[in-house]
């Protein structure tokens, strides 16, 4: 590898290096930095901003030409400079939700946005994998830095467990993963994933082939937290601080998500009627627990995190059928689903009381009469979460649920439509605690980011509609 | 035929004493056992023709990690008995997926010996007239560049994560600060106090 040829390998990895270097940089600017919460607090913009900055540049890089760097190790298409930007601008979202939080529980460091921009460069590799050791290093980066912020407020017994159980848990699936990629490895004779395609289309290996990839799929379940991997999930939203839980339910979703689509779409394309088993069983069990399960929750964070099993259940059902069509219909409901998420969690951030944070389902009673714009804004995200009709969720979900109809899978389609159903219940007791139980006391003012972000999430669930109509026309006819 | 033999002898050591690793009731012993695991997987880089992995394996895992293991067990006063104690009772619901999962394995290597690549794959790629650091070399820091400062960017946040969520900044403690030490004056550093007969300085 020449001077030239590194530079025009660099040159598709634009936005991963800003985001490392400015990560490194501003770990000294915080290291050298006289004063904790000043550097806290000007790292955060400057995080933020370096989002939004990577997210511009992704934008402007969509313009030239993709390809592949470092001998086939690093791809860049179109699939993965959407994934990325909304990536960035979900991760610059989630920044500007942490920032007032940390500062008035006295959690503000400047280690929390560097973190943040090293999870981020981690799933930005992750989107780009063309390679088990891609794919593998970009998981483990991301990753390590989120059992960090998770367990970032370390004198709280709660999201101490809330990062050690989300450690060890992570740890076994890193393991499991692993074994899968080894024995991808043994059978294909390569990790690139265009020589295990090369592999999977042959029938002497398939068999090997297939037991990798249902390891590998189970590690990577395990970081969208689809069942049977989903336990650590509503433990580490409820023990982890509630900005650290907001990130946790937006970019890593989406990351993961995207490469998942991208193992079994590119490597293992030619397994598709293989792989759609394994895709549809976790599909099928992920609504199903993320449906009953939130039915009984009593706290807020964990009805969201069952509410993101089972939204991840039905991202799932889209993947299951195999089709260009399908792969565009999970990223878009996963881009809908980040904005909402984002909204709701922005709404729960606004729930401070006097004495503190609150995070009963019960501390909304009679949210509309005391705080209007917080309850339309709540009913609002909690109907597009759930999908009711004519918000921008009830699209992504019926985009998902025709490609998978096209595709042949009817069946998976009802299923799919049943625990929508059910779903919905839960969101509708948030909705009726909103409107129709009478007010216990008032929240403290929300500061001014959390309450742009809670606002500007529920319009979009009206304003994007338009948007959106139109975008499902495109891509339909893209695909056809 | 003797390569055989010790290919044979040495995986056996490294499954016995995995296994070992996991059912030593003392917690020392399985520390042992885990560097006697280390050492059989080390032959078996010897084997492959990775000497230098091999090396690198004993140094690094059975000099340092292992002797650190061994020291943070010994310090912990954890009785493993008693966090074993329920472990009987997931004992056949655990031991049928395992015999399950060992079964498809089987299968699975059965197929991998069966397959057309394999032979091509068992052979290990190495040019005749390099050794193995400088093809070692030539990989990491050429082809996988990438992997390597990924790797690098790994092990920075797991740095990070030590300090933050370790590191406590307490007030009251004493350190030296040469600097200080050395441009104190005599007039900081002595008072001279004028003590009146049969009062002291209380």
């Amino acid at each position: 590898m020449t001077v030239e040829t590194l530079l025009t390998d660099l040159r598709l990895l634009t936005p991963e290096l800003i985001l490392a270097v400015g990560a490194m940089a501003f770990l000294l600017l915080g290291v050298y930095w006289k004063g904790e919460e000043a550097a806290a607090r000007l790292i955060m913009r400057l995080s933020t901003a370096l989002l939004v900055i990577c997210a511009g540049v992704t934008i402007w890089m969509a313009g030239g030409e993709g390809g592949t760097a470092f001998h086939g190790a690093f791809k860049l298409d179109a699939f993965s400079l959407y994934a990325k930007t909304a990536i960035y601008l979900a991760a610059a979202g989630a920044l500007v939700l942490a920032s007032h939080y940390l500062q008035s529980e006295r959690l503000a460091k400047f280690e929390y946005p560097v973190l943040a921009l090293l999870a981020v460069t981690g799933m930005s590799v992750m989107v780009s994998s063309n390679d088990l050791i891609t794919l593998y290093l970009g998981i483990e980066l991301q990753s390590l830095a989120l059992y960090i912020l998770a367990a970032f407020n370390r004198d709280s017994l709660r999201a101490s467990e809330a990062g050690l159980k989300y450690f060890v848990l992570g740890a076994l699936s890193s393991g499991l993963l692993l074994y899968g990629a080894s024995l991808i490895y043994g059978f294909a004779g390569s990790t690139g994933f265009d020589a295990i395609a090369a592999a999977a289309s042959e029938d002497g290996a398939k068999i090997g082939l297939l037991f990798g990839l249902v390891f590998l799929l189970s590690g990577l379940a395990f970081k969208i937290s689809a069942v049977p991997f989903h336990m650590w999930t509503p433990d580490v939203y409820e023990g982890a601080p509630t900005p650290v839980a907001a990130f946790f339910a937006t970019a890593p979703k989406l990351a993961a998500m995207v490469l998942i689509a991208r193992v079994v779409y590119e490597p293992f394309a030619p397994m598709t009627e293989e792989w759609r088993q394994i895709i549809v069983v976790l599909a099928i069990l992920s609504m199903g627990v993320g449906a009953f399960g939130a039915l009984m929750q009593s706290n807020i964070k964990r009805l969201m995190g069952y509410s993101s099993i089972g939204n991840m259940g039905y991202a799932l059902v889209g993947l299951a059928a195999g089709t260009a069509l399908g792969l565009w219909s999970v990223l878009f409901y996963m881009t809908l689903y980040i904005v909402g998420v984002l909204g709701a969690f922005a709404v729960i951030l606004s729930m401070r009381r006097a004495e503190g944070m609150v995070e009963r389902i019960d501390d909304l009673k009679g949210l509309s009469k005391t705080h209007p714009a917080l309850g339309w804004s709540m009913t609002a995200l909690m109907f597009s979460i759930g999908g009711m009709p004519f918000l921008v969720g009830f699209f992504g979900k019926l985009f998902v649920f025709y490609a998978a109809a096209e595709a042949g899978l009817w069946w998976l389609m009802v299923i799919g439509l049943v625990f929508s159903a059910v779903s919905i219940a839960y969101y509708l007791r948030v909705v009726k605690v909103i409107w129709f139980d009478e007010p216990e006391g008032r929240f403290e003012p929300a500061p001014a980011g959390v309450a742009l972000i809670s606002r500007a999430a529920a319009l979009a669930t009206v304003g994007l509609v338009p948007v959106v109509g139109v975008m499902l026309a495109l891509v339909i006819n893209a695909a056809a | 035929m003797l390569q055989a033999a010790a290919f044979y002898i040495l995986a056996a050591s490294a499954v016995i004493s995995a296994f070992m690793v996991v059912a030593a009731r003392n917690p020392v012993r399985a520390v042992l056992f885990l560097i006697l695991t280390f050492f059989s997987a080390a032959g078996l880089f010897v084997l492959l023709g990775a000497e230098f992995l091999a090396m690198i394996l004993v140094i690094v895992y059975v000099g340092a990690v292992a002797v650190l293991f061994l020291f943070v067990v010994m310090m912990l006063d954890i009785d493993f008995a008693t966090l074993k104690a329920g472990s009987a009772g997931y004992l056949p619901l655990g031991g049928l997926i395992a015999l399950a999962i060992a079964a498809q394995l089987a299968l699975v290597g059965f197929a991998w010996v069966g397959a057309d690549g394999a032979a091509v794959h068992l052979q290990a790629p190495m040019p005749e007239d390099t050794h193995n650091i400088a093809a070692l070399g030539a990989l990491i820091y050429d082809r996988y560049v990438l992997f390597f400062q990924l790797a690098g960017l790994i092990l920075l946040v797991a740095m990070i994560g030590a300090i933050v969520l370790t590191l406590r900044h307490r007030d009251g403690v004493k350190r030296q600060n040469m600097h200080r030490q050395v441009n104190r004056s005599r007039g900081e550093a002595v008072e001279v106090i004028d003590v009146k007969r049969g009062e002291g300085i209380g």
